[in-house]
This record gives structure tokens, C-alpha cells and sequence, in this order.
């Protein structure tokens, strides 16, 4: 059986269950929309908020990714399905990659949100045109959709790993957190930088930021093959 | 003819106790195996063997001809088994679910249709979604997505459990059915009653082996 067509139903799958269940649209984003305003009347300054936002965008995406992961893992273990997908002799760097795809796609939406959250509420910008005039690496719109791939595969990757392993625990909703937020601290750190190089904060130009993108990079391609060859393993103990 | 199930002597331990001591099991295409016997017999254990999920500490064991120890995952594509659970997306429809199986598989959408009307979900039920089903309908449902997946035997441990009579009325029709179609299918079952008229074969599970 074919890897990318095991993927592709286990995303297309998931991906149908939360439109459906409109868990995502009516829970998940509302609960990221809510932790940006309440950043706000906290910080409570137009300029100390265009200087972090990039930090509470990340901050707010790892929030509430933490519920996407937990929820893409509840729906398997609501009624025992998880076991089955074990047990059924599947491609397990299928399976991986079917949640990690459909957890991109949730990612994605939240980010794009909560990027115009900050941009509406905190008055951010983004620097540079969009791609002409100044060159295509110039655009900060270009470093900014860059960062937000990179950074949502890494992202994406672990939590389908860690979810992974967490469901077959009791008290997985506490275990979660506590190990998927110590490893996307690299994430968060080079998401912000190449953000805050993406909206121009602090003097930051656009320049600066690939860099970071570079690390990016190699935190989703190192979790991506390291989550390809664990997941089997871990979900079957 | 080469069958379906094969153990024999099959050694099994868990948490470092042994909880199959030489068991042996054959059962071929087309049959019902009840295992019966006392709570902590072996008889989820030996399911559990055949299902590939407990690993053979000593013997051998072969799911259509694919030794369990060698390739545990190739012969588990063979092999659909259900406890209490039923493994179903609540927010999804029948069709749905019988057609992610499906897909996995990569069955065409006939022979989706021809699994869902099997288990004679097909008039009113085909796009009701699953968490409104009975208890009886969830569990022709898995039995579907079973046959969606091609698996060719199914391994049911306490089938009956949950279900009212006419629900288990039902389930004894779609089993002997899927068996008259070629499914190889062992029930572990407490109900000797209702589970000697449906098996063809009966098998005491005792002390960790078949008597």
C-alpha cells in the first residue's frame, strides 16, 4: 500500500472530522483570538505591543496548538480507533505524515489569524513591498509566509510525534504540554526573529530574518525524519 | 489447504508472566472458532497473539501463511480485530468511516458499497453519523469498515457485550454471513449458549493452552 495514499486518508480524514465537528472553527480559533486581545489589555501600549507581537503571535500558536494536538489525538482515542489504526498493519510514516499534514493545514489558519490580529490590533506592518520594486528575498511578506511554512511543518512534526505518544498515557492533557513545549523552543525563538525581521520591529530589516528561516528549516526536516522513524516504534509500545 | 490461523506451541509472556503455555490453534477459511474458558484462561492473550500485538516468545504462529514472528506488520494487514471498542469517528457517517478503511486499502467505492450493504446499512443508515448510531449498528458498522480493509479474519473478543437481543440476533446473522463469504473469524465469548450455535468449532482455553 502506497505511503502517500495512507497519508492522504488519514489527513483527508482528519481534516473532514474537524470541519464537521467545527471544534476548530468555533473553539480553537476564538480561544487564539481571546489570548491576543488579552495581551493587550495586559501590555496595555501601542508600542510595546508592536514590539512583541511577533513573541505573542508565536506564544498564542503554541497555546492553541497544544489543543489541536490533543484534539487530533481525542478523536482516535474516543472510541478506540487509535488502536486500530495500530493494529491494522498501516504504514506508520504514513499515518505520521497524514496527522502531521492535517495539522499544518489547522496550524496554518490559526497563524494567518492571529498574523492579522496583530496587524489589526496591535498596528503592526509588514516590511517592504510585496515581491517587486525591492526584490524578491526584500519582501517582507515573502520572509513572512516563509517563516510561517517552516515553522508550522517543525511545529506540526512535533506535535504529531509527542501527541503520538502522549495518547497512550492517562493524564495525557497535562503530559502534553510538558513535552512538546521544551522541544519548539528553537522554533519559537527563530519563528519571532524571522518575524520580527518580517515587520520590521525594533529596526530589524528583512535581511536579517533568513537566517532564522534557515533554522527553521532544519528543525522541520530533522523533526520530519526523526518523527518518520520514531512514530512507528513509540505508538506501538 | 493451507490454513487460515496456524499456532502451535505458541510460549507467550507479559510484564514477565507467561500467559500462553503452548497453545495451538488452526482455523481455516470460511469458520467460526469460539474460545471459551475461565476469566485469565489466555484467551485474549491468544487473540492478541494472532492479532500480532503479543509478541510469540516461543512456538509458531502464521496468519494466511505469513509468519507473525517475521513480518508481525504484514500479516496484521490481514487481521481486523475488535474488543469493546469500535474504533468508529463519531462525527462521521457510515459511509465515511467504511470509506477511510477503504481508502487506506485503496478499495474502489464499489466494494465500499458492497461492505456497508453486508452488514445491511445501506437503506437508512449510510449517512447517519456514527455517534448516532444503536450499539447493534455501531457494531456492524466496524465489521464493515473490517471488510473494507480486506481483512479476511477478524478476531472478536466479547462481541455480544453491550448489545441488546435483537442486536446480537443481528450480529450472529452478518457473522455467519461473513464467514459464508470466506472471512476465518474467532470469537472469545463467556456466552457458551449463544456462541456454540453460532460456532462450528469450540475450543477450551485453559492454563494458558487449547484443550
Amino acid at each position: 500500500m502506497k505511503r502517500s495514499r495512507i497519508a492522504w486518508a488519514i489527513a483527508s480524514k482528519d481534516l473532514r472530522i474537524e470541519l464537521r465537528s467545527r471544534i476548530v472553527a468555533n473553539q480553537i480559533l476564538p480561544f487564539a483570538a481571546v489570548i491576543m486581545v488579552l495581551f493587550a489589555f495586559a501590555l496595555d501600549s501601542d508600542s510595546v505591543l508592536q514590539r512583541v507581537a511577533p513573541g505573542l503571535v508565536w506564544m498564542a500558536t503554541l497555546f492553541s496548538m497544544i489543543v489541536l494536538v490533543q484534539r487530533s489525538y481525542a478523536i482516535e482515542t474516543e472510541d478506540g480507533a487509535f488502536d486500530l489504526l495500530r493494529l491494522s498493519g498501516l504504514d506508520p510514516i504514513g499515518v505520521f505524515w497524514g496527522k502531521t499534514l492535517a495539522l499544518v493545514v489547522q496550524l496554518l489558519l490559526l497563524e494567518i489569524l492571529l498574523v492579522a490580529t496583530a496587524i489589526l490590533l496591535y498596528n503592526t506592518t509588514v516590511s517592504g513591498a510585496w515581491i517587486g520594486g525591492i526584490g524578491f528575498l526584500g519582501s517582507g511578506w515573502v520572509l513572512l509566509v516563509t517563516t510561517l511554512i517552516t515553522a508550522t511543518f517543525g511545529l506540526a512534526a512535533v506535535g504529531t510525534l509527542y501527541g503520538g505518544l502522549a495518547a497512550g498515557f492517562s493524564g495525557r492533557e497535562t503530559l502534553l504540554p510538558l513535552l512538546v513545549l521544551p522541544v519548539v523552543s528553537p522554533v519559537v525563538i527563530g519563528a519571532t526573529r524571522a518575524m520580527e525581521s518580517a515587520f520590521g520591529t525594533a529596526g530589524a530589516v528583512v535581511s536579517e530574518g533568513w537566517s532564522w528561516t534557515g533554522l527553521l528549516l532544519v528543525f522541520a526536516v530533522a523533526f520530519g525524519v526523526g518523527g518518520s522513524l520514531a512514530y512507528g516504534p513509540l505508538i506501538e509500545e | 489447504m493451507e490454513p487460515t490461523i496456524e499456532c502451535v506451541d505458541v510460549v507467550a509472556v507479559m510484564g514477565g508472566f507467561p500467559v500462553l503455555a503452548g497453545a495451538s490453534l488452526r482455523a481455516d477459511a470460511g469458520e467460526i472458532l469460539l474460545l471459551q474458558g475461565p476469566n485469565g484462561a489466555g484467551k485474549t492473550s491468544l487473540l492478541r497473539v494472532v492479532a500480532g500485538l503479543l509478541p510469540v516468545h516461543r512456538g509458531e504462529a502464521r496468519v494466511m501463511g505469513i509468519d507473525l514472528v517475521a513480518e508481525p506488520r504484514r500479516a496484521r494487514t490481514h487481521v481486523g480485530m475488535l474488543g469493546h471498542a469500535n474504533g468508529l469517528y463519531g462525527d462521521l457517517t457510515v459511509t465515511e468511516n467504511v470509506g477511510f478503511w477503504g481508502s487506506t486499502v485503496g478499495a474502489t467505492a464499489a466494494e465500499i458499497e458492497a461492505a456497508i450493504s453486508r452488514m445491511g446499512l445501506a437503506e437508512r443508515l449510510a449517512d447517519v453519523p456514527a455517534r448516532k448510531l444503536s450499539a447493534g449498528q455501531k457494531r456492524r458498522t466496524a465489521l464493515a469498515c473490517l471488510i473494507a480493509r480486506r481483512a479476511g479474519v477478524w478476531l472478536l473478543d466479547e462481541p455480544h457485550s453491550g448489545l441488546d437481543a435483537v442486536g446480537r440476533d443481528e450480529l450472529d446473522a452478518v457473522l455467519r454471513q461473513a464467514a459464508a463469504a470466506g472471512a476465518t473469524i474467532v470469537i472469545s465469548s463467556h456466552e457458551l449458549d449463544r456462541g456454540t450455535k453460532l460456532a462450528d468449532r469450540v475450543l477450551t482455553v485453559r492454563g494458558g493452552m487449547c484443550l
